[in-house]
């Protein structure tokens, strides 16, 4: 596929660009929402889980007698006895690695399942837990990703996947690397750690799940998203056609990634229904959650090159990077993939390279969290460039500017393959810098100085790629494995007989704003009022392929795949109502709800032709049916294949969003707690929906980023416990961690390949805050050369950096 | 187990049911009374999902044993406002974008819904101080201590 024309994007817009407020809003604030746990189906029984105390042993033996001599209780599962009818969950990993519901014969990571229990009450299956009896012989435990190369006999995890604990090991060369390292007149280097921390929705992952012995059909309500794109997986592992699984979507509290694909539950509740003849509820609590979700993310240990000229050119950035990925892979080694759509951030480097170590450890598996990997890359570059600066005495601002891509340079191909479709960087500087009184603040931080202040004035300017090709899932393996290339996302309108419509999204509500965006594209579509439109979501039975909100895609997707839907029933409305007005088509206007003969009073109201479309065959043209409804199947606008060695990964997130990120703070040197004075956030998002709800999703990751940087980590101690496993440890920010006001910003620079020019910008917050508050913390403790290279951040890290530098004083 | 009689009003409903002394207040709302507005979150207490308030006060329903709040009279969500029309502290959470999942948004409104009763006209920091006892995942606060600001004008101005 080469580059799509370019789109003209009509400027004059009703509804698109409007703050309209939400139409999902009226039932959640009223307790109407209907969660998964607020899912009531008749005749249901409740399930919870024995988790592994060990983070890693071989089960050599459960005896479950007391657990089932419980009254209340229907069922106690086991692995050794689920394996008879569920086989392994999918796995996007080439070659797959084994994960069951139920653990079978040994348990890898603390949390992991052991036994469910099916009773008639949760109280009572946790009673029931309780009574189990498990033989535990413990292995050698593997926390260290370092030691992952070196592990060998029962330390490995997988041994049917090697004789030690790396996972995947590959380096990719993009450009003449060697060479431009060479030719550099310095080379920087830092190295970097990105902890562990995850996205902790505040509702957590369930599923009911039932089986109907009449029509052999199994129906699972979750609150869970891919389930149209690979929902038919989940039937994979229960070993039943794909025709006899109804996945049922509920509205979710939050996923920020963490229930794309949510296969463990879905596939523990359905087992359990079928193993019970009974209904099924599993909801995980917070510790099922926290210790064995899909939700922690990257876990890596960065050794960073970047080469330049003397004069701040930039050349080449390369990286040698260790990923600790836990004890299964779901999404294969995909995060790097996603780190390699702008791997070069905003500047213009010719050549790059990356030495992937990817390895096994006894701790939860890695899944989605806002970012996917590209999080951490921003972090990673921008604090080279910070050292860079740092290195030849430039200011941060001007290192960047110096080496933006510009305007006139897009298309702009960078040396992974990836094409940028438009951005402009210098004008997001710009503004930032203008609404943070970047200048203004420097003088007042020295005066500050003066007086035994510390302020901080942080700097990032990074990418927020969006709209994902899979390809991006299994470009990194030595074998591709199952290589799929689609991705696209699909709508069904149809305008009912009263002229109302219908709309039917394929992918699900998972925090985000799906009804009121499109909506808003509905009616600025057809012209029809917002009042008048309705959005529901399809399960997999009505199911057209949707692959779900994730890289920041649904609204760039659903914008093109209502577009395609309108466009063809425009075209029946036209056809209808050109054969009653007796003009032709190309005389008519569709304006405010009606198609009219442009120039004169002679109309039809979208009810009118609706009604004659419905009800009234004998009077519409020939050629027309009956009825009045769309549905059409939106492909990713633009992507293509990686070549064969990998020295081009080929187009695969190519709508490319920016972001400035500015945060003015002060430390207290004596406790470490850091304030913030100022924080800004410009943001270019091409064409923007809703100014509301994007300036929400940016506000809402800038605190999520905060957390990541300052404040959560899942920590593993030596013996694989997961020490911070509830809230009270793993620590959220609460409304004082917050910035009182994070000012929002936006520069619009439409992208010319989607509708309207929409990208993507859903997660964009949490990926700007990490290098911009480490930047930040560094210039308010330069006076002790205190460097920021692992998160997070903690006040007592910063107290005890602060007490090192002042001891080395003396 | 041994089930004690409980009497209670909830939303101004009265209910006598039979209840295991150990379930939680939050599971006794949610899924005996089927009012499942209020959400469950963590279950240890740290993130305020259940919030609902007992007698006026907040509290927290997944530290709190049913048998505890025995004659007591509980508030929940569903006591504020329909869809059709809204409380004026759901009105301005709605214009503000003070939400997002939704699934915090309960507690937060009946949070505010003590704030306000106690202090029908806090300044931002008394809103931030009040607020900050529940986690939101979504929205960063910012437009959740907006919202409350918001609502406390409009309901002064109700009252004159």
């Amino acid at each position: 596929m080469s580059a799509p024309a370019v789109k003209d994007h009509p400027i004059h817009r009703r509804w698109i660009g409007q703050s309209m407020k939400r139409v999902e809003d009226p039932r959640l604030l009223t307790g109407r929402g209907k969660y998964i746990d607020d899912i009531v189906v008749p005749n249901m029984a409740h399930a919870a889980v024995l988790r592994s105390p060990h983070a890693h042993a071989r089960i050599k033996k459960i005896d479950a007698s007391k657990a089932r001599a419980l009254p209340g209780v229907l069922l106690v599962l086991t692995g050794a006895e689920a394996v008879e009818q569920t086989g392994p969950l999918p796995c996007f990993a080439n070659p797959p690695v084994a994960q069951y519901c139920i653990a079978v014969d040994r348990v890898r990571h603390v949390g992991e399942t052991v036994a469910a229990v099916v009773a008639e009450s949760r109280y009572i299956a946790e009673d029931a837990v309780d009574r189990i009896e498990v033989e535990y012989e413990p292995l050698p435990v593997v926390v260290n990703p370092g030691d992952a190369s070196t592990s060998k006999g029962d330390a490995v995890l997988h041994p049917d996947r090697g004789a030690n604990n790396i996972a995947h090991q590959r380096t990719l060369t993009f450009g003449s690397y060697d060479e431009d390292m060479r030719s550099a007149d310095v080379i920087v280097r830092r190295k970097v750690r990105w902890p562990r921390s995850g996205a902790q929705p505040m509702e957590t992952v369930g599923a009911i799940a039932s089986y109907d012995e009449g029509t052999r059909k199994f129906t699972i309500y979750a609150n869970t998203s891919m389930y149209n794109y690979v929902g038919w997986l989940m039937a994979v592992s229960l070993k039943i056609p794909a025709h006899k699984l109804n996945i049922v979507p509920t509205i979710a509290g939050g996923s920020f990634g963490s229930k794309i694909f949510t296969h463990k539950v879905l596939v523990l509740a359905a087992t359990l229904a079928r193993a019970c003849g009974r209904p099924v509820k599993y909801v995980e609590d917070r510790l099922d959650n926290m210790t064995s979700c899909d939700n922690h993310g990257s876990d890596r240990i960065y050794e960073l090159e970047l080469g330049l000229k003397r004069d701040g050119t930039m050349l080449a950035f390369g990286m040698k990077v260790i990923d600790d990925y836990g004890a299964y892979l779901q999404f294969g080694v995909g995060h790097h993939g996603n780190a390699a759509a702008q791997l070069t951030g905003p500047y213009r480097i010719k050549s790059a390279r990356i030495e992937l170590t990817a390895v096994f450890t006894n701790k939860c598996q890695q899944g989605a969290y806002r970012g996917f990997g590209s999080e951490v890359n921003n972090f990673a570059l921008e604090r080279i460039v910070d050292a860079a600066a740092d290195e030849l005495g430039i200011s941060p601002v001007e290192i960047r500017r110096k080496n933006f891509i510009q305007p006139e340079q897009f298309p702009y191909k960078i040396p992974t393959g990836n094409v940028y479709d438009s951005g402009n960087y210098g004008a997001v500087l710009d503004k930032a810098l203008e609404m943070a009184d970047y200048d203004g603040w420097r003088s007042r931080q020295a005066d500050a100085r003066k007086q035994g202040r510390y302020i901080g004035i942080g700097l990032a300017s990074c990418q927020e790629r969006s709209v994902f090709s899979s390809t991006e899932f299994w470009f990194w393996n030595h074998e591709p494995g199952f290589a799929l290339t689609s991705s696209p996302e699909s709508v069904n309108i149809k305008i009912d007989p009263t002229g109302k419509a219908f709309v039917t999204l394929y992918s699900p509500f998972w925090g985000n704003s799906p009804e009121t965006m499109a909506t808003q594209i509905v009616a600025e579509q057809l012209t029809i009022d917002p009042s008048d439109i309705e959005i529901t979501y399809a399960d997999t039975d009505q199911g057209l392929m949707g692959t779900g909100p994730g890289g920041s895609r649904y609204t760039v997707m659903i914008a093109g795949a209502i577009a395609g839907a309108a466009t063809d029933i425009k075209r029946k409305l036209f056809k209808i109502a050109g054969h009653f007005l007796e003009a032709s088509e190309q005389d008519l206007e569709l304006r405010d709800g009606r198609v009219s003969v442009r120039g004169t009073d002679r109309g039809m109201t979208i009810p009118e032709i609706a009604l004659q479309a419905y009800y009234f065959r004998l009077s519409l043209p020939d050629d027309c049916n009956s009825g009045l409804d769309a549905r059409f199947t939106y492909d990713h606008p633009y992507t293509t294949q990686p070549n064969a060695d990998r020295t081009d990964l080929g187009v695969f997130y190519p709508i490319m969003g920016h972001m400035c990120h500015i945060p003015i703070v002060e430390i207290d040197i004596e406790t470490g707690q850091l304030t913030y004075l100022k924080y800004v956030a410009v943001h270019d998002c091409g064409t923007v929906v809703n100014p509301m709800t994007l300036a929400g999703h940016v506000r809402g990751g800038t605190v999520q980023g905060i957390g990541s940087t300052m404040y959560e980590h899942f920590y593993y101690d030596e013996q694989g416990q997961l020490v911070t496993a509830n809230f009270a440890d793993y620590l959220i920010p609460t409304l004082k961690e917050a910035p009182p006001n994070i000012e929002v910003g936006h520069v619009v620079t439409p992208s010319p390949f989607t509708e309207y020019g929409i990208k993507g910008g859903g997660e964009g917050g949490r990926m700007g805050v990490p290098p911009a508050l480490a930047s930040a913390v560094e210039d308010a403790l330069r006076p002790f050369g205190v460097k920021i290279d692992t998160l997070p951040i903690t006040p007592m890290k910063i107290r005890d950096m602060i007490r090192a530098a002042q001891q080395r004083k003396g | 187990m041994e089930q004690v009689q409980l009497t209670l009003t909830v939303n101004g409903t009265r209910y006598s049911r039979p209840v295991e002394p150990r379930c939680l207040l939050s599971d006794f709302i949610r899924h005996d009374l089927g009012l499942t507005g209020t959400h469950v979150g963590c279950e240890h207490g740290v993130c305020g999902m259940c919030t609902v308030l007992i007698d006026g006060q907040t509290a927290r329903t997944c530290l709190t044993f049913a048998v505890q709040v025995d004659g007591a009279e509980i508030t929940t969500v569903e006591a504020l406002g329909t869809p059709a029309k809204l409380h004026p502290l759901q009105q301005a959470f709605w214009e503000k974008h003070g939400l997002q999942c939704g699934y915090c948004t309960p507690a937060m409104l009946l949070t505010a819904v003590e704030l306000l009763n106690n202090n029908p006209n806090p300044t931002r920091n008394e809103i931030c101080e009040a607020m900050s006892a529940n986690l939101c995942r979504c929205t960063g606060y910012q437009t959740i201590v907006d919202a409350v600001e918001s609502a406390a004008a409009a309901m002064k101005g109700e009252a004159r």
